[in-house]
């Protein structure tokens, strides 16, 4: 699988495979980042980077702290300790709305699909800088008509990209499961995103759907984005992941390309572990 | 019993300015709750705002109409901002327990003696303005059926007119980019915050804008009046402010609207009736007023729970969940 | 109306004379409403319900009424004699309606206590703004008197008093006072004893030991506001309606109808809270909870429920505060600074015993452990094998019995009165919140601090206004730490 690799990729031939490792050309930068949940230590990682323009898988048994610590990186919650910084400024306690509209763009385990809003509607919110979105322009629609039409231009094409075109008129609540997935990755887009973090993005999706995303996932890359995605399926991430970060109980355990970590003795012991502890509580 | 005459008191009612006004306090509301799911249980501060800001302008410091007006939307805008900067942040429940706590605050210091020198106390105020001096009617509304003394169709002109000019400001905004982040925070404030939405900024403008409509409600009944007294503020304001928007629909237009006509006609048919079998003995005497308030209650529980789109909602957006 | 002569005089109160006034009551926007509230809250308590078929008839209803506020809260050390009821001086004019109004007689009235205590035989002038005597009057054996008087501007002066009944200072002897067409001014007058060593030293022990009381029973009653919102995440906005219902089920079984001695009908009383609490649960909330009912609808449920139980009370109970028929009168107690009554005494040393004992379960008993399990965590205690709709409805139970309880109680110290418990529910709030939504314990220490808060802000503020600083705590709170003093920050956000 690491033979057909991604151009963007071959920059991180050179990058020695075990945690912390710097990159040549890191988007994302965290240190010392650590949350406690009472007694808990949710997320405690140490450096962790995250090279541009390639996918990276974030993996890791259930409670290892991956969505907390998309949490914390995107601003929606704050952590005890830490910094991090995007594109070489800093994120620290940025609000969660300036983390979206500087460029790094998150979705939600829990699809957060708007139900009452049509799905244009859904799509047409993610576009920035609206100058009808401001209270006093909203009043007078020549002020931003012209701009609602370029957005709803947009819109329409990632829509008919990610085959849902004919829906949207409906509400998003009417949408299946699936098909709210694609709905929050084409909204996500939106934004013009130059990080796209998705948060399990085929958790509860319908397996012939699967294919599909994972097209859309790749899809990014190629047109120069960068990924960061969450999946506990070890296959999945193996498959279409240029890099992977391993996290357990909070800290980075391991990373490199997905042969490597395959292979990682760490690794293989946090998931058998915990694979193991989970048949057994079955 | 007089079957007709209780018809006539509620149609009465249905197009008085005391409907006018709860249509504008369930149109702010409308913004709040419908809208943007901000569930404010304090209207009847805003309304209490509203109605002082003139009353006090006029009556103690002896200022203009105009300038009356102004100040009662300057306390409203106050308001807002006084009880949203401390909530808006948090879970919606403490947004709800302050606001209710908020409006009642207002109306027992407002209502209280050391307050008197300004609010007038437990007496409140009276005072006299130029409105009726420039009533252009010369004689009343006669419908027929109903009729209405020419000042009050003047009132009536005047507040049903600010009623529709609010319910076409509010229409257009939510048709607007504007509305539509609003909205998406009714549905979820996270995900309007992961696209890049100042959230906070928002639920700030909308609670400022529902609060001014319902000043507005203030400001028309005490320049209809003539006077302001604490005891028009009671909590149960709110609680019919939200019995009319959800007959209405929330999230609806003109919910508010036919909402408030709706709830006057059949809250005074209803006391009407009750009051005559009182004095015909068929009931014991007193009961109207906290008939009223028992159907109010369960009205609102039952409207809520099986049909919370209103009588004219709009089914198939509520049958999904919120 | 108002006819003849601007005196009409002095008189004792008679249903037939008082519904012929408020009958001519002036009309107002909310006029519908408004007047039938007044009239209400002045007709007698109509004898031929048995306390039997409204107990029945308040079940099936589930209703409840709000808890009486302080204005009239006896604070011996002012010796305050107020009764300052917002809801009865209403009056304006209808909207639709400016044309004159012909002018209604007004009404003066007041309550003489001293240490909570009606006095009666305190003679009282009225003297109009021409200084002419319009009449004189005594208080009853309650210590209630009333005035009725043309609209206009009055001086009322305590001419005599009781032996050993003293008024507070000197110069408050006269009150001048204005009464407006169709309205009720309360005219306050300060007894108490003669004492050589009052001033702010005493008033702030009396107001702390008043804050203790309060606080204790907020704190009963706040407990079950508390671990209901932390079992369910429901806010229950007709919490105060509860605390109310134990009080006038009380009433009913001790004043009225069977008579009941104050113990037996309290424990009558208690238990029927408890039921109500439970026909809530299964009756309304758990089913909307199956149906899957949003929370916005839910808590728009429980406040349309509060209305509807507050107004059922107020037609069961009518709207004029009472006294239960027992340990009344007592002599005041004197302890150092402090004076109370054996009655007051002993509610606060229950009131200790009993939030003790339910700290106590919460934290040893297995129903109290899964109490603060589900409350700290819904899905872990369900999955931890803990049937949690069974712990909900025993939360509901004992969290509406300790309403109740905390109604009786406050009650016994004050007076019962249908309005009460929505006046209280708000000091709640600000209790629960400063304590820590969701926490029992949090409950029950911040609603101690803001019923000495309350209290004590009478020692430097006017007395009407002691609510407003127990809410100013509750808007503080949230600005400065919106968790409380025992939350935690992940659940407020």
């Amino acid at each position: 699988m690491a033979e057909v690799r991604h151009p963007a990729a071959q920059a991180l031939s050179d990058v020695p495979a075990e945690p912390g490792a710097p990159k040549p050309d890191p988007i994302l930068v965290a240190d010392g980042v650590s949350r406690r949940f009472g007694g808990l230590q949710a997320v405690d990682v140490d450096h962790l980077e995250i090279q541009r323009g390639v996918i990276t898988g974030l993996i890791g048994p259930n409670g290892a702290g991956k969505t907390t610590l998309f949490n914390l990186l995107t601003g929606f919650d704050q952590p005890d300790g830490g910094s991090w910084s995007f594109n070489d400024r800093s994120l620290s306690g940025v609000a969660a709305h300036k983390v979206a509209r500087r460029g790094m763009v998150r979705t939600f385990q829990l699809t957060k699909a708007l139900s009452r809003l049509t799905v244009i509607d859904n799509m047409k919110l993610g576009a920035t800088k609206q100058r009808g979105e401001r209270i006093g322009p909203a009043l007078i629609k020549v002020l931003w008509g012209a701009q609602e039409r370029e957005i709803e231009e947009r819109a329409d094409e990632l829509l008919d990209r990610f085959k849902l075109l004919d829906k949207r008129a409906d509400y998003a609540g009417e949408l299946s499961g699936g098909q709210r997935k694609l709905l929050e990755m084409a909204r996500a887009l939106m934004v013009e995103p130059e990080l796209v973090m998705l948060d399990e993005p085929m958790a509860g999706v319908n397996p012939a759907l699967v294919q599909s995303l994972l097209g859309h996932v790749t899809s990014l890359r190629d047109e120069g984005m960068s990924v960061i995605f969450v999946e506990h399926d070890m296959d999945v991430v193996m498959n279409i992941s240029d890099w992977v970060v391993v996290l357990a109980e909070g800290r980075v355990i391991a990373e490199g390309p997905p042969a490597a970590i395959m292979k990682n003795r760490a690794v293989i012991d946090a998931y058998l572990g915990s694979e193991h502890d989970d048949e057994e509580a079955r | 019993m007089d079957v007709v005459g209780a018809l006539q008191t509620g149609l009465q009612s249905a197009f008085g300015t005391q409907a006018a006004v709860y249509a504008l306090l369930a149109i702010g509301l409308n913004v709040h709750y419908g809208y943007t799911g901000l569930l404010n249980f304090g209207q009847a501060g805003f309304f209490l705002v509203g109605a002082y800001g003139v009353g006090i302008s006029i009556a103690t410091w002896g200022l203009s109409i105009w300038a009356a007006v102004f100040m009662g939307l300057v306390a409203s805008v106050a308001l807002a901002l006084l009880l949203g900067a401390p909530t808006l942040r948090l879970r919606s429940d403490y947004f709800a327990i302050t606001t209710i706590a908020v409006a009642e605050v207002l109306r027992l210091v407002a209502n209280s003696a050391p307050a008197g020198p300004v609010t007038g106390g437990p007496l409140g105020l009276q005072f006299s303005s130029p409105f009726y001096a420039v009533n252009p009617f010369d004689v009343g509304l006669n419908l027929g059926f109903i009729s209405y003394p020419v000042n009050t169709t003047w009132a009536m002109l005047v507040t049903w007119s600010l009623v529709v000019l609010a319910t076409l400001a509010v229409a257009l905004l939510m048709s607007s980019p504007w509305g539509r982040v609003i909205r998406s925070i009714r549905e979820d404030e996270e995900a309007a915050r992961s696209l890049g939405k100042n959230v906070f900024a928002y639920k700030m403008q909308s609670l400022v804008l529902g609060g001014v409509i319902g000043g507005t409600g203030g400001i028309m009944w005490a320049i209809v009046g003539n006077t302001v007294n604490a005891n028009t503020f009671r909590p149960q304001a709110t609680f019919f402010a939200y019995a009319i928007l959800i007959l209405g629909g929330a999230a609806s237009r003109i919910g508010p609207i036919v909402g408030s006509m709706l709830f006057w006609f059949v809250l005074a048919t209803g006391q009407s009736v009750v009051r005559q079998a009182g004095s015909a003995g068929y009931l014991p005497g007193g009961l109207a007023g906290p008939t009223a308030l028992i159907l109010t209650g369960l009205g609102l529980m039952l409207l809520v729970v099986y049909r919370p789109q209103g009588v004219f909602g709009n089914t198939r957006e509520l049958s999904l969940d919120g | 109306m108002g006819s003849n002569d601007h005196l009409v005089g002095p008189r004792r109160m008679s249903s037939i004379q008082r519904s012929s006034r408020t009958a001519r009551a002036v009309r107002h926007p909310e006029t519908p409403i408004d007047e039938e509230y007044r009239e209400l809250r002045l007709r007698r308590r109509r004898p031929a319900l048995t306390a039997l078929v409204s107990l029945i008839l308040a079940l099936v209803a589930a209703a409840v009424a709000g808890p009486a506020v302080a204005e009239q809260d006896g604070a011996p050390a002012k010796g305050s004699s107020t009764l300052v009821l917002a809801q009865d001086e209403d009056e304006g004019v209808d909207a639709d309606d400016v044309d004159e109004q012909e002018p209604e007689p007004g009404l003066l009235f007041g309550t003489l206590r001293e240490a909570g205590d009606g006095i009666g035989g305190v003679e009282l002038s009225v003297v109009d703004d021409d200084g002419q005597v319009v009449g004189t009057t005594v208080s009853d054996d309650s210590g209630q008197w009333e005035f009725e008087v043309e609209a206009g501007d009055y001086v009322v002066t305590v001419e005599g008093l009781p032996e050993g009944i003293a008024l507070r200072d000197d110069d408050g002897a006269s009150r001048e006072v204005s009464v407006s067409s169709g309205g009720r001014t309360a005219v306050p007058f300060q007894l108490g004893e003669a004492t050589a060593v009052s001033g702010r030293a005493v008033l702030f022990a009396q107001q702390i030991l008043s804050g203790l009381r309060i606080g204790l029973i907020l704190a009963m009653t706040a407990v079950g506001l508390s671990l209901i919102f932390g079992t369910t995440g429901l806010i229950n906005f007709a919490h105060g309606e509860l605390v109310v219902f134990g009080a006038i089920v009380t009433w009913m079984l001790n004043a009225a109808g069977p008579q009941l001695h104050l113990l037996i009908a309290g424990t009558l009383g208690v238990i029927a809270s408890g039921l109500l609490g439970l026909a809530i649960d299964r009756g309304i909330f758990r089913p909307l909870r199956r149906r899957g009912v949003g929370l916005f609808q839910l808590l728009v449920v429980t406040i349309g429920l509060g209305l509807l139980m507050r107004n059922v009370l107020l037609i069961w109970f009518g709207g004029e505060p009472r006294q239960y028929a027992d340990y009344i009168g007592q002599q005041r107690l004197t302890l150092g600074p402090f004076g109370l009554t054996p009655r007051v005494l002993i509610v606060m040393v229950a009131s200790t015993a009993i939030l003790i004992g339910v700290a106590t379960l919460l934290r040893t008993s297995r129903m109290g452990k899964a109490m603060r399990a589900v409350a700290d965590n819904r899905d872990l205690a369900e999955s931890s094998g803990i049937d949690v709709e069974r712990v909900v409805s025993i939360v509901w139970v004992s969290g509406a019995a300790l309403a109740g309880l905390g109604g009786i109680f406050y009650g016994v110290t004050l007076t019962v009165e249908y309005f009460s418990g929505f006046q209280l529910l708000l000091l709640m709030f600000a209790g629960v919140i400063l304590g820590g939504l969701g926490t029992a314990y949090g409950a029950m220490l911040g609603s101690l601090m803001v019923g000495l808060i309350t209290e004590l802000s009478v020692v430097w503020f006017p007395d009407e206004l002691k609510y407003a600083w127990g809410l100013g705590v509750l808007v503080l709170v949230l600005l400065v730490r919106p968790q409380g003093l025992l939350g935690r920050r992940e659940r407020i956000g």
